[in-house]
């Protein structure tokens, strides 16, 4: 038993409790989960741009069916969804030479770095990039406060 | 249809991963699309993920049977950037067309960041159905 007169003991819990789920947590190293997610991998590739009163998400998807697009902002979170079809269906398997695209549902979270006004949010799909440009919310903007000279 | 892997003067053939940056001996950079390419009954059809290109930046040109996707993606980020997960630079790929692909009759599409091409067969390498005369 471990008490506080045994020293290493008391050393060794606290060093696995520091190590747990270290990449073992389901016994085998660097396993996430029992089956991937939809979000397995990150998809779409984003960047987010920033100016004073504005952030803007600009999603690299190509190939989307603009009708599946959907998008739901909660406070400081942005979520995407959408489908890239794939080929017309009645396309063989063996008829194709390469196939290097991927193609399916996708759905990605995105934290924000400031809250957003999310009845102001405004998006975009042109060229393959959907742009999501999101106003900061006015409640987080700093305010000016002006000194009083006595 | 065969990709042309020997290096241009431009290029060299690396993964075709889109964020990928190939290694180029220009101080321009390039990524490779990539590519879905599948045989209908009357030729090929290639699609390639090009983001960002617009109709004014996109070049495809055959020369000898030699096919040649050029583009470039001119979008610049609306504000300063906070934070990145991809670039756009450059898209360049080039293909070997097979004699049976009648490029006088290669058409293309693009739309929401995807080229379509559609390279037709020649006449001559259409399947044919030869009827036998029956002689009695």
């Amino acid at each position: 038993m471990a008490t506080a007169w045994n020293p290493m003991e008391v050393l060794r819990r606290d060093i696995d409790r520091a190590f747990q789920n270290a990449g073992f947590s389901n016994g085998f190293p660097f396993r996430t989960a029992f089956l991937p997610g939809w979000a397995a991998r990150r998809y779409p590739l984003i960047n987010l741009t920033q100016d004073r009163d504005h952030v803007y998400i600009e999603a690299l998807a190509p190939g989307l069916d603009p009708n599946s697009i959907d998008l739901s902002v909660v406070r400081n979170v942005l979520t995407l969804s959408g489908e890239k079809r794939h080929h017309p269906e009645d396309i063989k398997l063996e008829a194709f030479h390469r196939h290097e695209r991927a193609a399916g549902k996708f759905i990605r979270t995105i934290e924000l770095p400031v809250e957003v006004d999310a009845d102001q949010v405004k998006a975009e799909y042109k060229h393959g990039i959907l742009m999501v440009t999101l106003p900061i919310a006015e409640a987080t903007k700093p305010k000016q406060i002006s000194v009083q000279v006595g | 249809m065969a990709e042309k892997t020997v290096d241009t003067p431009t290029t060299q053939e690396s993964q075709a991963v889109a964020t990928r940056p190939e290694g180029t001996r220009t101080p321009e950079r390039y990524v490779t699309p990539p590519v879905d390419i599948y045989e209908m009954p009357d030729g090929l059809v290639l699609t390639a993920d090009v983001p960002g290109v617009t109709h004014e930046h996109l070049d495809v040109r055959v020369d000898r049977h030699m096919l040649t996707i050029q583009a470039q993606a001119d979008h610049m980020p609306a504000a300063e950037p906070t934070y990145r997960e991809y670039e756009l630079v450059n898209y360049f790929r080039q293909f070997e067309l097979s004699e049976e692909v009648d490029a006088e009759k290669i058409s293309a599409d693009l739309k929401h960041g995807v080229l379509t091409l559609k390279l037709p067969k020649t006449e001559k390498a259409k399947p044919r159905k030869i009827e036998v005369a029956a002689s009695s």
